[in-house]
């Protein structure tokens, strides 16, 4: 209560009638019976993913662990393609993102300066592509004929620069950097790459958190649809591939249930496993995104802002 | 529009983008030799501009130009430049094809559900989440409503496939505590719209409100103000205040959708389908894929011309519904 302005508490003591006392009334039981909606499937899930394989198997868990037990993640961290997965994740995520964002920031920053000829016309040339595009069949022709087929290079360069997320560099540097800097600089005798590196990356920092973040998330580690189309060997399949193999394919190595030889132990801790899967994989992301949720808001809304 | 990574953003911030269509000035001939005096002073700029600007042509303007296979009949030993024209010999193809309809079909009402169902939701959340006050019920609702937005397709597909398990699910589990039989919710083809809309909106409506929020909160505080001294209720400042404010937002992310109605989401359609409901859940880009990509004779130029279409007619909705918005509401894109 203490946030509130004062304009607001004056408001709120003097005006507070008793139709809006039953609609804020309404309107908390609205938003609690939202956010239960969306928070109890994700508890079903912790819950089953710490439950014993019979239980899970006999449909007994519901929001809490039945027979606690750890033998799904026990499973999962045997499995070798689970953990290669995870490293190629890891390896596309972080070099996809560093390409992603330099070149975004070096593209933003010319773009956003109002005395370069030819701004507008480029600008629209980038975000034409998000009205239009060549196509699933020739984008594939493209990066076969350059030979990236089947390569770690197939995950990384053909992500290069979102038009949003321009969008939303050019806008920053546009409003946080004052034309008086550069002319200020000029005078006293940098050139555009001086300024470029020695003031404007300095000042860029908020702006290349947000858009590592969305890089990072958004086009390389949730996705799977590139390494689906581009890439044929098995070493080189990022988390999603594997994710979308065991628990959308049920195909599962045999090798990981040799042990047991009941049929319905077997079956049981096939269905444990997907749910501790799906646990171990949204857990990096989860773990961050307290700490990035702030800086997501403040890039969505710094898009919308003109 | 395949290879782009999934662009989440919802349009509303493409839409407010600086130039996003710029009016072009040509110089005129006496202004020639200013104009390449300033180009030169900035080249740095242009050296800088320079890799993108390569990016920019190889991995989207050349596949543009490669989309031309889409009227010749493409074969590898040819190459692009290489294999005969056919005019517009794919187009009839998939016109008179027996997927020509049950794939715009699939295609329109899963889109236009999704439309109808998720673009109030998000706006709905927004107007409630800002009467409340309180800051750390605020606080948390925001928190635990945008955290879906950041679980992958592929692990929110599968926790539809568990969730929704006939024998270890939790409708499962539920269905057993009620003494009913358990559906198989996945493998029903009448349910596969619903399911697909419906755990999108589970996904994304928290991260859709945080748009609206922001405008929300740029209204000015003495229109409430004047509001609550003439004795409007709270829900009436919501429909005389909050909601015309957030009109203008609103207008330009329907514009985008209406005009990406033809771009169903692939990734999560393509990892919901299954033999038994393929007869709903094919749309047209999973088909483009199918044809071109996984089937045993390849058809580039089939696949190419079907991807084309729909491309085209895509942009050609997104610019009239824009001239309709401007029209009626003086609100759009550009």
């Amino acid at each position: 209560m203490a946030s509130m302005t004062s304009y607001e508490s004056n408001i709120n003591q003097v005006n507070e009638s008793a139709v809006d006392r039953v609609f804020m009334l309404g309107n908390t039981a609205f938003l609690l019976i939202i956010t239960l909606l969306i928070l109890l499937p994700l508890v079903f899930i912790v819950a089953a993913s710490f439950s014993s394989a019979e239980a899970v198997i006999a449909g007994k868990v519901t929001l809490w662990p039945v027979d606690f037990s750890l033998l799904g993640y026990e499973t999962i961290f045997e499995h070798k393609k689970v953990w290669n997965g995870f490293a190629n994740s890891i390896f596309y995520t972080f070099f996809g993102t560093i390409f992603n964002v330099t070149m975004t920031i070096i593209a933003a920053y010319p773009l956003s300066r109002q005395d370069l000829i030819g701004r507008r016309f480029i600008t629209f040339a980038f975000i034409f592509t998000m009205l239009f595009s060549g196509g699933l069949i020739p984008t594939y022709m493209i990066v076969r004929d350059l030979g990236l087929l089947n390569t770690r290079w197939a995950m990384i360069l053909p992500t290069g620069i979102g038009p949003f997320n321009l969008l939303i560099a050019i806008t920053f540097f546009r409003t946080t950097i004052p034309p008086e800097l550069n002319e200020a600089a000029r005078i006293d005798g940098a050139n555009d790459f001086r300024i470029f590196l020695s003031i404007i990356l300095p000042l860029a920092r908020p702006i290349i958190a947000v858009l590592a973040l969305f890089y990072a998330v958004n086009t390389h580690w949730n996705t799977y649809f590139q390494a689906l189309i581009y890439l044929k060997d098995q070493e080189l399949f990022p988390l999603q591939i594997v994710l979308r193999e065991i628990l959308i394919q049920n195909s599962i190595d045999a090798s990981m249930l040799i042990d047991i030889e009941d049929l319905v132990a077997r079956e049981g801790l096939r269905e444990l496993l997907k749910y501790s899967l799906i646990v171990v994989a949204s857990v990096p992301v989860m773990i961050l995104y307290p700490f990035v949720q702030r800086h997501f808001v403040k890039g969505m809304t710094l898009g919308s802002v003109k | 529009m395949y290879l782009r990574p999934v662009d989440r953003s919802t349009p509303a911030e493409r839409a407010a983008a600086p130039g996003f269509i710029g009016r072009l000035r040509l110089p005129r001939p006496e202004q020639w030799g200013k104009l390449w005096l300033r180009i030169r002073r900035n080249w740095q700029l242009y050296v800088l501009l320079f890799l993108p600007l390569l990016w920019l042509v190889i991995f989207r303007y050349a596949p543009m130009y490669g989309a031309q296979i889409a009227f010749r009949e493409y074969s590898p030993a040819f190459g692009i430049e290489g294999s005969p024209w056919v005019g517009l010999a794919h187009f009839e193809r998939f016109f008179k094809s027996y997927y020509f309809k049950p794939v715009i079909v699939n295609t329109l009402v899963i889109s236009f559900y999704s439309l109808l169902a998720g673009f109030p939701i998000p706006i709905i959340l927004a107007l409630s989440v800002n009467q409340v006050k309180m800051r750390l019920f605020r606080n948390s609702v925001q928190m635990i409503t945008y955290a879906p937005h950041f679980i992958s397709t592929v692990v929110i597909v599968g926790m539809l496939f568990q969730f929704l398990h006939p024998r270890v699910g939790f409708t499962a589990s539920l269905a057993n505590l009620l003494g009913m039989a358990p559906p198989n919710a996945m493998g029903d083809p009448a349910a596969f719209a619903h399911i697909f809309v419906w755990s999108g909106i589970w996904q994304e409506m928290g991260f859709g409100a945080i748009i609206y929020l922001a405008v929300l909160s740029t209204i000015d505080p003495a229109l409430h103000e004047a509001a609550v001294v003439d004795g409007a209720s709270r829900l009436q400042r919501i429909r005389y205040i909050d909601i015309p404010g957030l009109m203008p937002t609103a207008m330009v992310l329907l514009v985008l959708s209406t005009g990406r109605v033809l771009e169903v989401a692939f990734e999560k359609v393509y990892l919901m389908q299954s033999p038994l409901n393929l007869g709903v859940a094919e749309v047209i880009n999973t088909y483009v894929y199918r044809v071109g990509l996984l089937s045993p004779i390849l058809d580039f130029s089939y696949s190419t011309a079907i991807g084309l279409l729909k491309g085209i007619v895509g942009l050609l909705l997104l610019i009239a519904v824009n001239y309709a918005a401007r029209r009626f509401t003086n609100n759009g894109l550009w």
